[in-house]
C-alpha cells in the first residue's frame, strides 16, 4: 500500500507541480532500522535560562555517538533539544524563540525538535505555570510549521525524574517516533534499570501480543520480536491461520483464544506462567469496530466491542495482576486506544467509547502499576495505513491521511515502534500516558 | 542400548479442519496441507528453526511424485531442514501407527521428541494413465532405433486415453469398504436406529467440544475453514433416518450417507517426546502413550468382517498390559462407519465370538457408552484416512489432561486391508 500521493509529490516533476500549486508536499519519513545511528547529522543543545538537564542530554547523545556542537551553519541540524527548565517566568520565552529559530531554519529531513520542561502543575509561582504551559503552544504550533518530516514534541520531566530521560529523549530523536508530533510526554520518577542494548531492549522478555493475526497487531509481533522479545501471538481461534504464520515469522508463539471468553484471562495467565514461567510485556491491541450512527445502532453492535475492546482488557489484565508470579518486576502494559476515542467520530459512538474507556484505565491503573516497578500506558493511532484503510472511498482516504501535519498516513509499524519504546526497561518513567501517533492530526488536538 | 524403557510423552497436537472432499480444499495438495498442518504446530510450539528427533507421516491417496511427502513437508515447514522425516502407509492406521513408531523410538532413547502424523486428500487424488498406454510409453522410452519407436508407437490404441482412477474398493475382494461394512452390520444385526443415534452423538459431541473452545489448541484454520465442514450441529434422528441406504441392499440396509464417513481432505499431526524434553522446553505432558499393538484378519477367506481386526487387538493389548476393557476413562473408536463401532462393541460382549475368534474364556464385556467418543469422532469430523489416527490421539491426550491425572484412554481404529492398530494413553 504506497503513498501514490507523496511518491508523485517526491518525483522530479511532481516536485516542480506541487510546489507551483502550493500542494501538499508530504515527505518520506526517516524510520528506524536495526543499527542505524541515533541522527544522521549533528545535534544543537541549548537551554533557556539555568537548565539541569543539559549534562544528562549531552550524555545519551554522546553515548549514542551524535555530535552535539551545532555543526557548521551550512550543516543541516538533525535534532534540536532545548532544556527549558530553567524557565522563570513569560519573559524568559523569548530566549526560547531566539534559539529556535534560527535552528529549525537549518534543520534537516526528519529533523527533530525536542523541547524539555518541568510540568506547569508542579510550578512554585503563576508565572512560572503560565511560562511552562506556554511552551505547549510553541511546541505544537511549531510542529506545524516544519516541514520535510521533521516532529517537534515536548517532554515535561518533574525535577526528580531526570533519571527517566534518557529512554524518552532517545525515542523522540530517533526513526522510531517517525509520526508521533506534536505531543506532549509526562514523566514520572521511577527506577530506571541500567544498560539497555539499544538495538535489542527487549532481549529475554516475553510479551504478550493481542490481535496478533493481522495489520497494526502483526506489526507489534514483529517489531517485539525485532528488539528481542519473545513473542506470544494472540488472536481469535478463526484467525488462527494467520497468526501462526505471523507467530513462525518472529520466531514465537501462537495462541489462539476468544479474550471475551469468561476464563480467557485465568487460561492464558496458566500457559504463560506454565510454558514461559511468567510475562513481561502485554500489548493489548486485540480490538473491533462495529459502526452506525447511535440512532440505528443496535446492542449487539454496542456489546460486541465493548466486550472485544474495553471489558476484555480489563478482565485480562485484572487476571494477569491477581494470578501470582505471572507478571514480572518492572512488567509494561501497553494498550491501543484510538483518535477516535480522543476526537469522537461519526458512527463510531461504540468504538470511541471503548477506546476513550482504555485511556481512562490505564491512568486510573498507573499508580498501583507504579507501586509494582510496572507501568501502563495507551497509544492512540491516528489515520494509519492498514488493509482496512485500503477499502475506504478515495477521496474519504485522501483527506483522512493528509490531515495532520506530516500530510500523510502512518504505517502499522509506526505504531508498534512507539508501543515497543514504552515496553522498554527504560521507559519506567513512563506511566499512565496516553502517546498519540498520529503525525500531529488535527482531529482532537 | 538404553537399560530401560520410558513412556513417550504426548505434548499436543494440531490439525487443519477437515473438509469434504471437492469442497474447501479442493485445490490443495497433500503436501500443503501437510505443511500447513506442521507449521500449525510449530507456532503452537515454538518449534521454529528447531530440529526434531523424526518427523513419520503418511498418505493413503498419494501421487507418485510424493515419495518423499514428509520430508518435503518438513523442508517446506518452519522446522529445521536437518529433521529427518519418513514416509508410513498403513491404510487408515497411518495416522495412529506413525504416532506408536515415533512413541517407540522415544520409549526406546532413540530419540527426544518427534512428530507423527497424517495427511489425505480425496479430491486432489492421483489419477494414472492407462496400464496398457503406460507400458506402450515405457517401451518407448528403452527403444533405441526409429524401427523400435515406431513398433512401440503403433501399440497406441484409443481404449488406453482411459485413466486409473484410485478406487475405494479391496483389491482382493472387489467390494468398497462400505459394501464390506454391510457384510458385518447384517452378520451383526446392527440395526438403522441405533446407527442414526451413534452419528447423532458424534455431531452433538464435536459441535459441543467446538463450543466451548475445546479444539482451540488442536486446530489451526487452513484456506479460510475454521471447523470441520461435515459437521452438522443442527442434525436430528428424524433427518438422519430420511436417508437412502447406500451400502448393502434390500430390506437390510442400512447404511446411509449420515451413519458412514464421508471422503474427506485433512491432515494432523502430534508433537511426542519424553517427559525430560518436554521439561526443558517448558512444554506440557498431556498424557503418555502406554502400548499399542496391531492385527490383521483374513477378510478375504478367513470369514472376518473387513474392519474387525481391531476387535482382536484389544485383548491382546489387554493381557499384556494386565488391563479389562472397562478399566478406561474414555474410549476413541474410529467411526468409519456407525455400524463398524457398534459391530466392535457387540463382539467383545459376545461370549460364543470372543471364545472362538478370539481364544477368550469369558467376553471382554460391555463398556460405559458415555465414555465413548465424547468430543465426537469421524461421522461428525470426516475422514481424511492418514489424518483420523492423529486427530484422535490428540483428542485423547487433552480429553485425559483435563480428566486429570491417572485417566486411561482406549484408542482403536479399523483400516483397509483387515488391519487394527489400537492403543492405551494414560494422563
Amino acid at each position: 500500500m504506497s503513498d501514490w500521493y507523496r511518491d508523485f509529490a517526491n518525483s522530479g516533476l511532481g516536485t516542480t507541480i506541487t510546489r507551483q500549486l502550493g500542494l501538499p508536499r508530504p515527505a518520506v519519513l526517516r524510520r528506524y532500522e536495526p543499527g542505524q545511528p541515533l541522527l544522521t547529522g549533528p545535534g544543537l543543545v541549548g537551554a533557556a535560562g539555568e537548565g539541569r538537564l543539559r549534562d544528562v542530554v549531552s550524555g545519551v547523545l554522546a553515548a549514542a555517538g551524535v555530535r552535539v556542537d551545532g555543526g557548521t551553519d551550512d550543516e543541516r541540524l538533525s535534532a534540536v533539544v532545548l532544556d527549558a527548565t530553567g524557565l522563570t517566568g513569560p519573559a524568559q520565552l523569548a530566549a526560547v524563540h531566539e534559539l529556535l529559530a534560527p535552528a529549525v531554519r537549518r534543520l534537516g529531513p526528519s529533523a527533530r525538535v525536542l523541547v524539555l520542561a518541568e510540568p506547569p502543575a508542579d510550578a512554585p509561582t503563576v508565572a512560572q505555570a503560565a511560562a511552562r504551559q506556554a511552551l505547549e503552544g510553541l511546541v505544537r504550533s511549531v510542529a506545524k510549521e516544519l516541514r520535510n518530516g521533521a516532529t517537534a514534541n515536548l517532554v515535561l520531566v518533574p525535577s526528580d525524574a531526570e533519571a527517566a530521560l534518557a529512554s524518552p529523549l532517545r525515542f523522540f530523536l530517533s526513526g522510531r517516533s517517525a509520526y508521533v508530533d506534536g505531543q506532549v510526554l509526562t514523566l514520572a520518577a521511577a527506577e530506571v534499570p541500567a544498560g539497555d542494548d539499544p538495538d535489542r531492549p527487549l532481549v529475554g522478555k516475553v510479551a504478550v501480543v493481542t490481535g496478533a493475526a493481522r495489520g497494526i497487531g502483526a506489526a507489534i509481533a514483529r517489531v517485539m520480536a525485532r528488539d528481542g522479545a519473545h513473542v506470544v501471538a494472540v488472536d481469535v481461534p478463526a484467525a488462527g491461520e494467520s497468526l501462526a504464520q505471523v507467530a513462525n515469522a518472529v520466531g514465537g508463539t501462537a495462541v489462539a483464544l476468544d479474550l471475551t471468553a469468561p476464563d480467557a484471562g485465568p487460561r492464558l495467565a496458566r500457559q504463560l506462567q506454565a510454558r514461559h514461567g511468567g510475562l513481561d510485556v502485554v500489548v493489548h491491541n486485540a480490538g473491533i469496530t462495529r459502526d452506525k450512527l447511535l440512532v440505528n445502532m443496535d446492542a449487539d453492535r454496542w456489546n460486541a466491542v465493548m466486550a472485544v475492546n474495553l471489558q476484555a482488557q480489563l478482565d485480562v489484565t485484572q487476571a494477569l495482576l491477581d494470578a501470582d508470579g505471572v507478571l514480572r518486576p518492572g512488567a509494561r502494559v501497553v494498550s491501543v486506544s484510538s483518535q477516535s476515542g480522543i476526537a469522537g467520530n461519526r458512527g463510531q459512538t461504540n468504538y470511541a467509547a471503548s477506546k476513550a474507556g482504555i485511556i481512562g484505565m490505564v491512568r486510573a491503573w498507573a499508580p498501583e502499576f507504579a507501586a509494582r516497578g510496572a507501568t501502563i500506558n495507551a497509544v492512540a493511532p491516528g489515520f494509519i495505513v492498514t488493509e482496512m484503510t485500503a477499502t475506504m472511498p478515495l477521496g474519504t482516504r485522501e483527506v483522512g491521511s493528509r490531515i495532520n501535519s506530516l500530510q500523510q498516513g502512518g504505517l502499522p509499524v509506526d505504531v508498534a515502534e512507539t508501543i515497543a519504546w514504552l515496553a522498554q526497561p527504560g521507559s519506567a518513567g513512563v506511566n499512565g500516558q496516553v502517546v498519540r501517533v498520529c503525525g500531529q492530526s488535527v482531529l482532537g488536538a | 542400548m538404553p537399560a530401560q524403557f520410558r513412556k513417550a510423552a504426548i505434548v499436543g497436537g494440531n490439525r487443519i479442519p477437515f473438509a469434504r472432499a471437492n469442497g474447501a480444499y479442493a485445490r490443495a495438495g497433500n503436501q500443503d496441507m501437510l505443511t500447513a498442518t506442521l507449521d500449525g504446530l510449530v507456532a503452537r510450539f515454538g518449534l521454529q528453526g528447531q530440529t526434531v528427533g523424526e518427523v513419520a507421516a503418511g498418505a493413503v491417496l498419494k501421487h507418485s511424485r510424493d515419495f518423499n511427502l514428509t520430508r518435503e513437508s518438513v523442508l517446506g515447514s518452519r522446522l529445521s531442514a536437518a529433521t529427518p522425516s519418513y514416509d508410513v502407509q498403513q491404510a487408515c492406521g497411518t495416522g495412529l501407527e506413525t504416532a506408536v513408531l515415533v512413541a517407540n523410538k522415544i520409549a526406546l532413547g532413540q530419540i527426544e521428541c518427534g512428530i507423527a502424523g497424517g495427511v489425505d486428500t480425496a479430491s486432489d487424488a492421483p489419477i494414472a494413465v492407462n496400464e496398457d498406454l503406460r507400458r506402450m510409453l515405457i517401451s518407448l522410452g528403452s527403444a533405441k532405433t526409429v524401427q523400435q519407436r515406431l513398433k512401440a508407437l503403433s501399440g497406441i490404441r484409443p481404449g488406453q486415453l482411459l485413466p486409473e482412477v484410485p478406487r475405494n474398493v479391496e483389491p482382493r475382494t472387489g467390494l468398497s469398504m462400505g459394501e464390506h461394512a454391510a457384510i458385518t452390520a447384517r452378520e451383526w444385526e446392527i440395526g438403522r436406529e441405533e446407527q442414526d443415534q451413534l452419528a447423532l452423538r458424534s455431531h452433538q459431541n464435536l459441535a459441543a467440544a467446538y463450543d466451548r473452545g475445546f479444539f482451540d489448541d488442536l486446530v489451526t484454520p487452513f484456506l479460510g475453514l475454521t471447523r470441520d465442514d461435515n459437521l452438522r450441529p443442527d442434525t436430528s434422528l428424524e433427518k438422519l433416518a430420511t436417508l437412502r441406504p447406500v451400502f448393502g441392499a434390500g430390506e437390510s440396509a442400512t447404511m446411509t450417507a449420515g451413519n458412514s464417513t464421508p471422503l474427506t481432505d485433512g491432515a494432523s499431526a502430534v508433537l511426542l517426546a519424553s517427559d525430560e524434553w518436554a521439561a526443558a522446553h517448558d512444554l506440557p505432558v498431556l498424557a503418555h502413550l502406554v502400548d499399542a499393538q496391531t492385527a490383521a484378519v483374513d477378510h478375504v477367506h478367513g470369514g472376518e468382517g473387513l474392519l474387525m481386526a481391531p476387535v482382536h487387538a484389544v485383548p491382546v493389548l489387554l493381557a499384556r498390559n494386565g488391563l479389562t476393557l472397562q478399566d478406561f476413562d474414555f474410549y476413541e473408536v474410529h467411526e468409519a462407519f456407525a455400524s463398524t463401532v457398534l459391530a466392535t462393541l457387540r463382539a467383545w460382549e459376545n461370549p460364543g465370538y470372543c471364545k472362538e475368534r478370539l481364544g477368550l474364556d469369558t467376553p471382554l464385556g460391555p463398556i460405559d457408552r458415555s465414555r465413548l467418543n465424547v468430543h465426537g469422532s469421524s461421522l461428525a469430523t470426516g475422514h481424511p484416512f492418514a489424518a483420523t489416527g492423529g486427530r484422535i490421539v490428540a483428542t485423547l491426550a487433552k480429553t485425559l489432561s483435563e480428566a486429570g491425572p491417572g485417566k486411561r484412554g482406549l484408542i482403536s481404529v479399523c483400516a483397509a486391508g483387515g488391519q487394527g492398530v489400537v492403543a492405551v494413553l494414560e494422563s
